[in-house]
């Protein structure tokens, strides 16, 4: 579990956890049982309370954080595939990276292949405004969902945290409920920083749920455990790889025999 | 950089060096913690677990802990073995005898390969070089444009040929294109890759190949986890690089399993980038890395940096102006500008001898919003007003405060403090004379009155 980047302290709850109920008797003390149990058991904290993306609100409204590099846009493209082209759903996307060199235009380019809408400002606009239009734009146009993309900030940087948090209020303000879905996308191959990462995003934008990505690598995304575990906040799609379809919802059992497997 | 990892193994040692006898459980102790600490990084286990072994066998050996100050040899040794862990005293860039240098730039999607280029070229145009990136990323969406736009804000040439090519070709075509021009390096940027895809590791070879790069260069997230060496090996394989470039270590990642990349692949990291900004990039010293972690200083690179930024000639003036007794609020502005363009204070406190074990004072000297304030502040006031500042008073105040967004009370702050300081300098000045090093420093203390005397050991 070390290895899989779980971490100590998690793991170490597991484990004891485990010996108790192995001492109790309640799960027999032979090899295939134990590791059984011990499925179970990880799957039952990954899954953190079990929780479909809530698609309710009229427009429903996605927002998407996370540090640089962990493949925020590209997820956004995939689930606006997803939505439009499996759900029939009609998709928004506003261009909140207005910090990194052409991230608009890779988000244009997600926004052909899903046949979803777009709303952008100039490079160093302000994010706000274009959740703002965006919203706007769905409410006119009747949209089913408005995904909000944002630029990667690393959780130290307080400023930018700090305009994330307005980007939130900004769309809080223009519908009361919303964003109905503000998701971080982590990075498998992250360390015991991605705990970090998801504490300190969720302080500035209260996050509801994970979006694991790159785990068609070798990675097995362990820190998502030590994230459920701790936090409380459930994965719930991962990223396998850079086609539209290479987006599925989280299944705990899956995650939890991958976490143990050579 | 490395903040946790240093506080924890300065913790270590500090109870160590208090002894003045160690005997062997007291280094098996130690041992354990610093175990800890560096699996908590994201060191690899493997890499920790030989790691300490060695450190052991080196603190119990050799007649350390009979020694006179026991403590102190241990901390050598850890110093010692832990620049080794991450690549001795490093590897600089290999330059072409003649044609243009090429260096390929390789690693998983979102380590920051992109940016990666865009900073290298600014640092290699600033040594005056004739710099031109090739865009050989043609799968993920906008990645051209991306490149083409940070290089030119590099002041590099950017070679493209859309998406539509083999980057094998766009590669090669780029190369003759320096030639042709004469572009003294050529930075080939690539697609992310997963390690374990076949067909684009196989495509990373074919560009090595072609382009025969003086520089391979892996570039590596310094949140990665354990899966880093998995990464590094293949990598090492199929790319043959030659160092690494270690991004995003401006978080508070611990950089652990990236320092196990040296550890398992023997490649150094050579560069590593701390920033948003395209001059956030530095040269990677590993045994000046280390003492950092440690606690030891790393005045070498704030020396470098002042060098860099400090203009001379104004530095010789403020000299003039101190000794003269006419140093004014204009000139504090200036000088804190100054020391500010050397990056975040945060940054340059941490290469000072000691402070980083003393977080207090870290966090506590380190408020940039009140830097922005005392500019603002300054920037508020007429030219007789910075050069005299007892002449402000009430209305003058007033209309500081109003035009820097600030309180009355912040102006009456920062005249009372420039008038402490003022003193103080006429002190210093009348005792001992000040170089402009010195000067430099002191305007790390962000408007509040300075430390008078500069610590030496």
């Amino acid at each position: 579990m070390i290895f899989a980047d779980v971490g100590a302290p998690t793991t170490a709850a597991i484990v004891e956890r485990l010996e108790q109920e192995v001492d109790a008797g309640t799960v027999a003390a032979d090899g295939g049982a134990v590791r059984d149990r011990l499925i179970e058991i990880l799957a039952e904290v990954a899954s953190a309370g079990k929780a479909p993306i809530d698609l309710s609100g009229k427009p429903a409204v996605l927002l998407m954080v996370g540090i640089n590099g962990t493949g925020k846009t590209t997820t956004i493209g995939k689930i606006a595939w997803h939505l439009s082209q499996e759900f029939g759903l009609s998709v928004v996307l506003a261009a909140g990276d207005t910090f990194r060199a052409a991230a608009g235009e890779q988000l244009e380019e997600w926004a052909e292949r899903s046949g979803a809408d777009m709303i952008r400002s100039k490079p160093g606009g302000d994010p706000g405004a274009v959740a703002f239009d965006a919203i706007e734009a769905a409410r006119a146009r009747g949209t089913d969902v408005v995904i909000v993309d944002t630029a990667g900030r690393l959780h130290t940087q307080s400023s930018l945290m700090d305009e994330l948090a307005k980007v939130r209020r900004v769309i809080a303000r223009q519908i009361p409920d919303a964003p109905h879905e503000t998701l971080i996308s982590i990075d498998a191959t992250t360390g015991q920083n991605g705990l970090r990462q998801a504490k300190v995003f969720s302080e500035a934008v209260d996050v509801n749920g994970v979006v694991l990505t790159k785990l068609d690598g070798t990675a097995k995304g362990g820190i998502a455990l030590a994230i459920s575990s701790e936090l409380g906040i459930p994965v719930k799609l991962i990223g396998t790889g850079e086609s539209l379809e290479d987006l599925r919802p989280f299944d705990a059992e899956d995650f939890a025999r991958a976490l143990l497997a050579e | 950089m490395f903040d946790q990892l240093s506080e924890r193994l300065q913790a270590t040692l500090s109870e160590v060096r208090s002894r003045g006898k160690l005997n062997e459980g007291d280094v098996d102790a130690a041992m354990r913690d610093m175990r800890l600490a560096l699996l908590e990084a994201d060191v690899n286990f493997k890499v920790v677990k030989s790691f300490t072994a060695t450190l052991k066998e080196r603190c119990l050996g050799s007649g350390v802990l009979g020694s006179l100050d026991p403590g102190q040899q241990v901390v050598k040794i850890v110093d010692e073995e832990l620049t080794a862990l991450m690549g001795g005293t490093g590897r600089e860039l290999a330059f072409a005898q003649s044609g243009p240098t090429v260096i390929l730039m390789a690693g998983l999607q979102g380590s920051g390969k992109t940016t990666a280029c865009a900073k290298l070229a600014t640092q290699l145009g600033e040594a005056g070089k004739s710099v031109a990136l090739a865009a050989c990323d043609v799968y993920r969406p906008a990645a051209v444009d991306q490149l083409v736009t940070v290089g030119g804000e590099a002041g590099a040439h950017v070679y493209e040929q859309g998406t539509d090519r083999d980057p094998v070709e766009i590669a090669d075509w780029a190369l003759d294109q320096a030639r042709e021009e004469n572009r003294d390096v050529l930075i080939i940027d690539t697609a992310g890759r997963l390690h374990v895809d076949e067909d684009l590791m196989a495509e990373l070879a074919r560009i090595r190949k072609r382009t025969k790069p003086h520089n391979v260069l892996l570039v590596v997230d310094a949140m990665t986890g354990q899966d880093a060496v998995g990464v590094a090996e293949s990598f090492s394989e199929t790319a043959e690089f030659d160092g690494v470039v270690m991004t995003k270590l401006d978080g508070d990642a611990r950089g652990g399993a990236a320092l196990s990349v040296k550890a398992v692949t023997g490649k150094p990291i050579m560069f590593a980038s701390t920033g948003e900004k395209l001059k956030d990039f530095d040269q990677f010293h590993p045994d000046r890395m280390a003492s950092r972690i440690l606690g030891m200083g790393d005045v070498l690179s704030l020396i470098e940096k002042a060098e860099r930024e400090v203009d001379e000639n104004q530095a010789l003036d403020l000299q003039k102006k101190l000794e003269q007794d006419q140093f004014t609020l204009e000139d504090f502005l200036q000088q804190m500008q100054q020391v500010r363009k050397m990056g975040p204070l945060s940054g340059l406190i941490g290469m000072l001898p000691g402070m980083g074990a003393m977080k207090q004072l870290r966090d506590a000297d380190v408020d940039e919003g009140e830097l922005d304030r005392t500019e603002a502040i300054i920037l508020s006031m007429t030219p007789e007003e910075r050069v005299n500042p007892k002449m402000i008073k009430g209305s003058r105040r007033r209309r500081i405060a109003n035009g820097s967004g600030t309180k009355i009370q912040h102006v009456n702050q920062l005249v009372k403090q420039f008038d402490q300081m003022r003193k103080l300098m006429r002190q210093m000045m009348s005792g001992q004379a000040i170089d402009p090093q010195q000067l430099a420093q002191m305007g790390q203390s962000g408007g509040r009155p300075p430390t008078p005397k500069i610590r030496r050991r």
